[in-house]
This record gives C-alpha cells, structure tokens and sequence, in this order.
C-alpha cells in the first residue's frame, strides 16, 4: 500500500508532462472504412485518410488549387502533363520520397480493387521522367488533371511492397491487408492507433515538410453513430469535436456557454431521379408503360413539391432550394440558370390529367434514412405532397447498407440521392448522373437512366474542352438540356454543421473535408 | 349466449376480477388504448395516414397548453406536421395488431414444440432443443431480413401488405423459442406426476393427455411471457421500421413515433417522443397487470 502514493505521483506527472500537448478529440457519425487511401472514394474516407498521406495537388481554404508533392505542373502537350515533384519530402518511416512513389501509387490507384479508378481511367501512362519528375500521358485531352488527382493519395513503394500492400483493400469483397490497419504517408500526421469502428489515434509528424497553421499534436477519432448520443458527448465535454450536427440540436448547442456551432453550405446537391429507361416501372400500378417517359408526369412531380416548406420545416432553414444538379462553388454553375419551376399544385394536376393520368397512379420512392441530412423526412414530405396530386407514394426508407447496393442495381423506380463532384467540376455531374448510360463508366449513378444524345455530345466535349469560356458555355447549355427535359429533380443544397468547444477554431469547408492540420486548439 | 354469460358473470373469474383494484383498473386502461386503436377513424381528430391532408408547415407545433400550441392538435404535432394523438391512435392499432399476432403465432408454435419436446423426450427433444439453440443465436432482425429478402424474390410488387406479414413472421419466429423452452420445462415436471400416470393406464390417447391434462397445467408461465413478449414485439417492430423491413414511415407505428422523437429530445421538443413512449408503457402495463391476475385467478394452488 505504501508503494502507491509515489506511483499515483510518478502517472500523475507523467500525465501532466503529456498535458503540455494539444489534444483534439473528435467523433463523427461514421469510421473511415480502411486506412488504406485507395480503398473508397468517399467523403470521410478520403477526408481522414488527407491528414496522413498527401496527393500531389492539394486544395486551400477557397478550395483552389495548391501545390503539395508536386511544386509545380504544366502541359507539355494537349495530352501530356508534366509534374516537378517537391524536394526533400520524407515518408514517416524516414524513407525519401520520388517519382518511383508516384509512379507506383498511380498505379495501384488505376488497378485491381482500387475505388479511385473513376479518377485515373482517362490515363494512358505514368512515366518517371527524372528522379522528381514525373509525366501522366492521357487518352484524350484532359485539361482538369491536376482537379482530379487532389483525392489520389501518394504511398511509398518500398513500405507497401515490405508489407505485402501493394493491391489496394478492396472491403467489398473482404481483402484486406496492412495497409488497411497501418500507414505510412507523407502527412503532417502519423497513424499511431488503429481500431476500426472504436478509436483511431492520430499524432502530429515531427518532420514534416510544410508548416502546419493549426496546434493540434493528437486527434483521437471516435465513431458515435447515434445522434442524440454525439451530442451528449460534446454537451458533457467528452468530444471536442462533432460533425454532422443535427439540425435540430443546434439551437441547443449554441445556447451553451462552452459550445459553438459551425455552419457552411455543402457542395452536395440531393435530388430526386425517375426511371425512364424500363416500359415499365418495377414498383407502379400503371402496368404496361411508364409514365416516367413522359416529361408532363415527370413535370408535374416537380412543380407539387413545395420544397420551401421542406426547407423551413424539415431542413429548419439549412437548405439551398436548387434547380440545378450542382451548387454554386462549382465550376460551371451559373447563377442565372438556377431558377426552379414554381411550386403550382394546380398546374401539377394539370399536367398530370394532359398525360392520361387525372387520377393519379401508385409508385414506390426509395429513400434512404441515415445518409443526408433529414433524407427520410425529405421523402416523406415528397410523398405528401405527391398525395396531392393523386400519387399515392409507397415509401421505402432503409440503412444507406442496404439502400446502396440496392439502387445501384437500379432496383427502383423512384429514388433520392445526394452528389458532390469530387473534382468541382460540372462536368463530374454531367458524365455520372446525366450522360446516357454506357458500360464505360459514363452515366455509373445516372440510375434512372435519363438519355439525350445532345447531352452526350456535349458532355463528351466539354471533357477536352481548354477554352474556359466555350467550356462554360456548352455546360450552360447541357444543363440547360437536361433541365428542360426534367432528367431529374434536384431539390436542395443541404448545409453541413459541427459543433466544438468555444476553444477550438476549425476551416468549414463546402466539401465536408476537415484537415486537422487546420484546428487550433486556445 | 345469455347463458354463457351468466354463467362468467356467476363464474370465478369474474368474482376474482371484481376483487382486484388493480385488474380492474388495468382492464380500463387496455380498453381504452385498444377502443382508441380499433375505431380510430371515427374517434381521432385527423387522419395521419391520409398523406394529402397533412400540412408540414404545421411540423413539430407544441401541446395545445404551450405557448405556441394550436388548439387544433391536443397533443402537438410531429416532424411531418401529423396530429400526435390521431397517430397515437392509429399507430397504437399496427403496433398492437403487430404485437399481438406476432405474439399468437409464435405462442402456437413455441407452445406446440416445448410440449412434444417435453412430453415425448428423446430424439424428438433433442432435435427441437437443439433447433431452439439454432434460432436463439440469430437476432430477429437478421432473420427478418433473411425473409424480408425470400418475399422480396418471391413478391416483387407487394411492399405494404408484405412488410407487415414478414413482420409478424420475423418477430415469432425468435419468439417461439422462449415458449417452447418455458413449456418443455413445465411438461417434464408434470408428466411423471400421478394424474398423467393415471391418464396412462386407463387408455388416454398421447395427444389427448397432453392436450387436455398437461396443457392447462403448464399455461401459467406462458401466459406471463405472452404479455411481456407483446411489449418486446413492439419495440422489435420500431427496430425493424427503421432498417426499411417494417410499416413503411408513412404510416408510422408507435415504435417509429418513439425512434423519431428520440432524435428531437435535446432540441427541447420532447412531445414527440414522451407521448407515444407514455402510451407504450401503458399498453404493456396494462396487459402485463392483466396477465399477472389472469396467472393468479387461474392458478388452482393460489385460491
């Protein structure tokens, strides 16, 4: 019993030595799947996986272009682009980084079981020119290379081969390896704990190239999937961090001396889509056609749903009411064109008794319930407000687990998605949710199967496009297109929140990252 | 019929419920949650289920005594602008209708297989005990997506008329197991008991000794378990709603009342979660008190 006052003394010192560091603890609704950076192209995924290893071309707090591993970049020719990797970079086992990295990392991003094939399916070869040099030669003409390389993360050849990680984790079909509970970046953090879906440690890297604006020496990340839990967390002091916020705690959470609450518009754009492909819809009672493929039916849905009131009621004034299938902050939009057809119940039924059905039909909508923020409340006000004009909505919401896999076979009829171009650009909007279909990766999340050949063409077009302008222009006009035809009907941009303690400062950006190089704990 | 009722009313029973307090009053509270429930359409003052009359502006108004009630909604209204005691109402009736058929198919199975396991014994036992173990290693919900995705296949077009069957058929196929193990026990005690003995030798057929002699010997604790299991089926029921295999959220039970408002507690909006919890907590109540004092009434050893 003795032995224990000195021993209490010795952990408590020990304990304060470690209280001189800066710690942040964080909990987000969901875990990063791996931690290997091209095993899932997804928010959280590439968000977390950012802090520890680094793509070549990064972006700033705008969300611009910045260099990172590469220093600068050039085309040498309308189909090559050149990259000056930067000097003296090293990875965290002390390892030196060079075009030997680059060159294995793109390709390992483009092969088997890799989720960011979508980002290197328009290369043709990556060379090593010198030992910092590096040229990507494209297929055709590829003017926002350096956009789409900023979610391809950079490994070290020489780890990845040491630990037999040189095919990606691919989760879908349960490969995993070490790369998938160890890591070794470039990033201004190193990995120190991994548990997957209980705790992640992450510790500030001593040699790190760049500056680091923000304080923070540890992250501990912690998955809190429920809500009104996470929030206890942070209203109890446990978390320092949270991130989403549900709309409906923030009031509460603002109300606290401790606490704040960040909010920022997302680049993300929920929408609805129809099939139009099928003669007839899997889940209908209208048997024998499709009344999707009528552009009065599909017209007629988008004018009855009030989305103001969704917006003040269900969203609680976090929404942007959008008529477009991108937001603004994206290249491409333009703000004249964002004008909704207005919400007119009687010229919805008009339309509806134009094309035959006066009285309406029944028609299953899939919904997702814990992807976007209030999804199934969404729907649910979508369905009453269908039930207006006589649709009789049978809604289906489930766990984005099943919802998912569910939709991508496009097993539905009707059904709400959210989408962020990862590469900023409309044309990553154009090619995945409104090109026709094809089984080269065109139209992938078009799942209603929307087609107009002018679409197509112009969204061919505007991928080698280099004139800003005439690029803009045919945007225009695709969007234009496709809005008149009612492909789909976008409905809102969904704002993002977190929430901390007074003390910590972050950067809120518009596409949900949240690089903890840029925290600052007072 | 007249008969049959003079004879309850001079009956036991009936003398035994008018002698407890507590049977009375849980008796009162049953009927009025389950008179609510049945006439709905003529009793609740809005129809939640009919989606055209619902009014989202009116979304997540107070109780009629608060501040910013509306006189139009007693008891407030929820995330879609429905009145809550109108979907108190109508929820209650999927939830009870949910609980207690669930309840009733699982009771037959679960009751059938523990008396045949107990009474028969050997092979026959062991094969449904080892079949209960089976099934108590699944949670209901993974066996309710296993049919839900058999229904899926076999009906592709019916969603609101199978949600409910796959239901009921999910929840009784975890809760028979408890029956069937409650029985089996009871049944091993009384089969070497006299009566059964004596039922033997004087040329009782096995089915009838076991219907008619162990059966009624043997229903005390199921009785208990039934009403306890109706609550638990309900609360499996708002689980399942939520994974996308149970009622579809327009037509919300009170267990997808009771998910939806639990999200909305800390934004100080707690009458969507507190009403349907209170009606939850009496419905089970009231009928765990009632199966107490039916166990009682009918245990022979206890009058």
């Amino acid at each position: 019993m003795k032995l224990l006052p000195p021993l209490l003394a010795a952990a408590l010192a020990v304990s304060c030595g470690l209280a001189g560091a800066v710690t942040l603890r964080v909990a987000n609704q969901g875990d990063a799947q791996s931690m290997d950076p091209h095993s899932l192209n997804e928010t959280l995924q590439l968000t977390f996986t950012g802090n520890v290893y680094e793509p070549l071309v990064g972006r700033d707090r705008k969300l611009a272009l910045q260099p990172v591993l590469a220093t600068e970049w050039k085309q040498t020719s309308p189909t090559v682009w050149r990259f000056e990797l930067r000097k003296g970079v090293t990875f965290h086992d002390g390892t030196p980084f060079s075009a030997d990295d680059v060159v294995f990392s793109l390709k390992r991003a483009a092969g088997e079981g890799s989720d960011m094939q979508s980002y290197t399916s328009p290369f043709k070869e990556v060379r090593k020119v010198g030992p910092l040099t590096v040229e990507i030669e494209t297929l055709a003409p590829f003017p926002i290379l350096p956009d789409v390389l900023t979610n391809v993360f950079m490994m070290s050849r020489k780890w990845c081969e040491e630990n037999k990680a040189v095919i990606p984790v691919d989760r879908r079909k349960g490969i995993e390896n070490t790369a998938s509970f160890k890591a070794n970046g470039t990033g201004p953090f190193r990995l120190k704990e991994r548990q997957p879906s209980t705790r992640t440690v992450l510790i500030r890297n001593g040699s790190y190239w760049g500056k680091v604006d923000g304080n923070v020496d540890e992250v501990i990340f912690t998955p809190i999937g429920s809500a009104p839990t996470r929030v206890a967390a942070l209203l109890s002091g446990e978390i320092d961090l949270i991130e989403p916020v549900p709309l409906q705690d923030i009031e509460r959470i603002k109300a606290s001396p401790n606490l704040k609450v960040s909010q920022g518009p997302e680049l993300r754009t929920i929408f609805l889509g129809m099939d139009q492909k099928r003669d007839e819809l899997l889940f209908s009672s209208v048997k024998g056609r499709n009344p999707f493929k009528d552009k009065r039916v599909r017209q007629a849905f988008y004018q009855a749903i009030d989305i103001e009131t969704i917006k003040t009621r269900v969203m609680r004034g976090a929404s942007l009411p959008s008529a477009l299938m991108v937001g603004p902050g994206i290249r491409g939009f333009t703000p004249e064109q964002n004008r909704r057809l207005p919400y007119d119940v009687e010229a919805a039924k008009k339309l509806m008794a134009e094309a035959g059905y006066a009285g309406g039909f029944e028609v299953s909508l899939n919904c997702p319930n814990d992807r976007y923020v209030n999804d199934a409340d969404i729907c649910q006000a979508v369905a009453a407000n269908l039930a207006r004009i006589g649709v009789k909505v049978n809604l289906q919401t489930e766990t984005k687990v099943t919802y998912f896999p569910k939709i991508l076979r496009r097993d539905t009829s009707f059904y709400l998605l959210g989408w962020t171009p990862s590469t900023y650009d409309a044309h990553n909007a154009l090619t995945s949710l409104m090109a026709t279909p094809t089984d080269k990766g065109q139209g992938q999340f078009n799942l209603g199967s929307y087609s107009n050949p002018k679409v197509d063409e112009l969204t061919l077009k505007i991928q080698s496009e280099t004139d800003q302008a005439k690029r803009n222009a045919m945007i225009k006009e695709a969007f234009e297109l496709h809005a008149n035809d009612i492909g789909h009907i976008p409905l809102h941009q969904q704002s993002l929140a977190s929430a901390m303690k007074k003390n910590v400062d972050i950067v809120q950006l518009p596409d949900n990252f949240m690089p903890y190089k840029w925290v600052t704990v007072k | 019929m007249t008969g049959a009722l003079g004879r309850f009313l001079d009956g036991d029973l009936w003398y035994s419920f008018r002698r407890s307090r507590t049977a009375m009053a849980a008796a009162l509270v049953a009927f009025a949650c389950v008179f609510g429930a049945l006439f709905a359409e003529f009793v609740a003052p809005h129809n939640p289920m009919d989606l055209a009359t619902l009014e989202l502006a009116d979304a997540r108004l107070p109780p009629a005594w608060a501040a910013e009630g509306s006189r139009k909604y007693v008891l407030g209204t929820d995330d879609q602008g429905r009145d809550i005691l109108s979907a108190l109402m109508y929820g209650s009736r999927i939830s009870l209708f949910v609980g207690v058929a669930s309840v009733l198919v699982s009771l037959v199975v679960g009751v059938s297989l523990g008396l045949l396991a107990g009474f028969v014994g050997g092979r026959t036992d062991a094969f449904i005990m080892r079949l209960c173990d089976v099934m108590l290693s699944f949670p209901p919900i993974l066996i309710a997506l296993l049919i839900y995705g058999i229904g899926r296949a076999l009906f592709p077009n019916a969603h609101e008329t199978l949600a409910f069957a796959v239901l009921i058929t999910a929840i009784s196929l975890t809760g028979w197991v408890q029956y069937a193990r409650t029985v089996r026990g009871s049944t091993l005690v009384e089969r070497h008991k006299e009566y059964v003995q004596a039922a033997r030798l004087i040329g009782v057929p096995t089915l009838r000794i076991m219907r008619r002699h162990v059966l009624p010997n043997v229903t005390g604790p199921v009785m208990v378990l039934a009403t306890i299991q109706v609550a638990s089926a309900i609360l499996i029921e708002a689980t399942l709603s939520f994974l996308g295999v149970g009622v579809p959220p327009t037509s919300p039970s009170l267990g997808t009342l009771i998910r939806v408002g639990n999200d909305l507690l800390f934004s100080g909006e707690w009458w969507i979660t507190v009403f349907p919890g209170v009606m939850l907590v009496m419905i089970a109540l009231s009928v765990n008190l009632l199966g107490d004092w039916l166990r009682d009434a009918l245990n022979p050893k206890l009058r």
